[in-house]
């Protein structure tokens, strides 16, 4: 039993992070259905800004609150300006163009990140700052519950209630649904659509940010390919959730989180990814558009 | 108009490009020596430092006039920590660059593809730090300056049954990795001999992030040792999850683990481990302490084993350029082949009958940022 809640708080902790991310894709997604494969590249720089700013300000050298915040702050800002210019470079010319066309291009923008990361920042792990101080707040026999347990899963969803109310009930959350509805009677209505698609990847990216200081406080080593199967996996919850909703990616992440944890602890950790991404199918067999996705009739 | 001038300087360009490429590889007073690693990749230290440690070597020899008057280029590329591309690097360095030997990588994964490569065209090829037997087994054109996993394996369970007292051990292995299967399964083998009873053997992947699930698992079994033969790059946070999760056996790895990046992943968690190597910084040999002398001048940072090694496998090849009777790939293979008691900046090295390097292992504990030498074990 102490086992299985040690499992239980692991995958929660887990499936927390991959719910941030996952909220990147979908919201991208829902507005311009499109999957943003550069989303796990800007949780990379993410975590890299707050390498290089803890060289400036050295953060680490008091770690706490103020340090912590600083660092989000950081994350966000620099995720926030390079998913604004992702957008602007790649997406934004490609407006009009067949899907497949922004989706190779999507992809290649995240391999240029990728590979530009590794020039820059050089190839070899870094060491995420520790701008907050573990702590270990509780003991139950075997199990084990750190403050870094909380941080993660109190920030994380204190950042998707964030978004939540910003998309139900801000003036611009209201345009944003509008442009998801139909971006042409949005246009009509007088809405800045190019605007609200900015906005969009503006909140996605900072999420992502917040993502990138949390895993980087609870796994704190970062390098240029740290997004790559983060991102896959969180790419995967959003599908599961229902790609394009948001109470889906948040699900999906738990979901994927204690699949993966449950499976390696229970089943096999030779065949954690395959069994996790395996039950992940099932639940796709029977719910085509993920758990919370609404099936779609295409217009012809 | 416009466009026939770009053509024409297109043209031009190629020409030249054509003749300056016919002009190198037409050098008389040259031997070209290629060499692959991950530069780039989740791995990408590993070769970086052994080729760093490749430059320092063929600099000084190149700068003391070369071998027997010839100087020595040396050809680097990159194979992205990819088994294919690896095959891929290798097999252009060898049709297109037409190198005389081939020096090169770490992974035993990669080594091993490369391998067969060098000896389907007849080129020698040294690893400097592949521990993976296969590496050079039935392969006479493939050599290696470092110990194997057999030896490794064995040392490693001798030191967890006498130094450790471990009566109870349990793994952590990477999955996708030879080098670690291999370890895995040669440690395994001369524990249990001993007497020593194996609580769990669990995987990962590398790159993973989050080892809480194994590692959970591992602690009910209450083992004396964790024993991790993977890479530094996964074992920082491996340390760092065991210890959050109060998890008390003493941690124990293979080479895989040396790199100053261990200290600094694994922070507190990693203190009090230890891992067997091939060098230590801490060793009282001149030549030892010149070679990490230099290397700090050049790199401004202490060099790893992995360094140490990629500069003991080039000067042996060096070694054996000077001693081979022509460049051709025969008679540089009989001359690698030959090496025995070479004094390189690891210990003697001595190539045995299996192209394998017959010398010591050091085991080495984690101490601040420094390794502390605990006890070197031969055959």
């Amino acid at each position: 039993m102490e086992e299985f809640l040690q499992h239980v708080l692991n995958g929660l902790n887990l499936g927390a992070i991959y719910a941030l991310i996952a909220l990147g894709y979908t919201m991208v997604y829902g507005v311009l259905q499109l999957i943003n494969f550069a989303h796990a590249e800007v949780y990379m720089l993410g975590a890299f800004s707050v390498y290089y700013a803890n060289r400036l300000f050295h953060f680490s050298d008091h770690p706490g609150w103020q340090s912590f915040i600083a660092s989000l702050a950081v994350a966000m800002v620099v995720c926030s300006l390079v998913g604004l210019l992702i957008e602007r470079l790649a997406y934004r010319p490609l407006r009009n163009a067949p899907r497949l066309n922004v989706l190779i291009t999507a992809i290649g923008v995240s391999l240029f990140l990728q590979f530009s990361g590794q020039a820059l920042f050089g190839a070899d792990p870094k060491l995420f700052p520790e701008v907050l101080r573990d702590a270990q707040l509780m003991r139950f026999g075997e199990i084990q519950l750190s403050s870094f347990d909380f941080t993660i899963l109190g920030v994380s969803l204190a950042a998707m209630a964030a978004l939540h109310f910003f998309i139900q009930h801000t003036k611009v959350g209201m345009a944003i649904r509008a442009v998801r509805f139909n971006q042409k009677s949005a246009a009509l209505m007088g809405i800045n659509v190019n605007g609200m698609i900015s906005v969009v990847f503006i909140l996605g990216s900072s999420l992502a940010g917040v993502g990138a200081v949390l895993v980087g406080l609870k796994y704190p080593k970062i390098d240029p390919l740290m997004g790559m199967l983060i991102g896959l996996k969180a790419f995967v919850a959003a599908v599961v959730g229902g790609i394009g909703s948001l109470p889906g990616a948040v699900v999906g992440g738990l979901l994927m989180g204690l699949c993966e944890e449950m499976v390696a602890g229970y089943l096999s950790s030779t065949y954690r990814d395959a069994l996790a991404f395996g039950l992940l199918i099932v639940i796709l067999v029977f719910k085509p558009s993920g758990i919370f996705g609404k099936s779609q009739v295409e217009k012809v | 108009m416009k466009n026939q001038i770009l053509g024409v300087l297109i043209a031009s360009g190629l020409t030249l490009l054509g003749c300056t490429k016919n002009s190198t590889s037409e050098n008389a007073n040259e031997i070209k020596i290629g060499e692959f690693g991950a530069m780039t990749g989740p791995e990408a230290t590993f070769g970086q430092s052994t080729d760093k440690a490749i430059r320092l070597a063929l600099d000084a020899v190149n700068a003391a006039g070369g071998v027997n008057g010839k100087k020595i280029r040396l050809i680097t590329e990159d194979d992205q920590g990819k088994t294919d591309e690896a095959a891929a690097v290798v097999k252009k360095l060898i049709t297109q660059d037409q190198v005389v030997a081939i020096l090169g990588e770490v992974a035993s994964s990669r080594s091993r593809a490369a391998a067969s490569i060098a000896q389907q065209f007849k080129i020698p090829m040294i690893t400097p730090s592949s521990t993976n037997p296969e590496v050079t087994r039935g392969k006479d054109y493939v050599f290696r300056v470092c110990f194997i996993d057999p030896f490794q394996g064995s040392v490693l369970a001798q030191f967890a049954v006498k130094n450790l007292k471990a009566k109870k051990v349990a793994v952590l292995k990477d999955l996708k990795s030879d080098y670690s299967l291999g370890l895995t399964e040669f440690f395994m083998k001369k524990y249990k001999e001993l007497g020593g009873k194996i609580t769990s053997v669990q995987n990962y992947q590398a790159g993973d992030t989050d080892f809480k699930a194994q590692l959970t698992d591992i602690r009910g079994e209450k083992p004396d040792v964790l024993f991790i033969p993977g890479y530094y790059t996964d074992v920082g946070l491996i340390a760092r999850q065991a210890k959050q999760l109060g998890l008390k056996a003493v941690m124990l790895g293979g080479d895989g683990w040396d790199s100053p990046k261990l200290f600094e992943i694994g922070g507190a968690a990693i203190q009090g481990a230890y891992f067997s190597t091939h060098y230590t910084t801490s060793s009282p040999d001149e030549d030892t302490q010149k070679f990490i002398k230099a290397y700090k001048e050049k790199y401004n940072e202490i060099p790893d084993s992995l360094a140490a090694l990629g500069y003991d496998a080039a000067l042996i090849l060096v070694d054996a350029l000077k001693n081979a009777k022509d460049l051709s790939a025969a008679e540089i293979r009989d001359a690698i082949a030959k090496t025995k008691d070479f004094k390189g900046v690891t210990g003697k090295i001595t190539i045995d009958a299996d192209h394998n390097a017959d010398k010591n292992a050091v085991v080495v504990q984690v101490e601040g940022n420094e390794l502390k030498f605990v006890t070197s074990i031969g055959r």
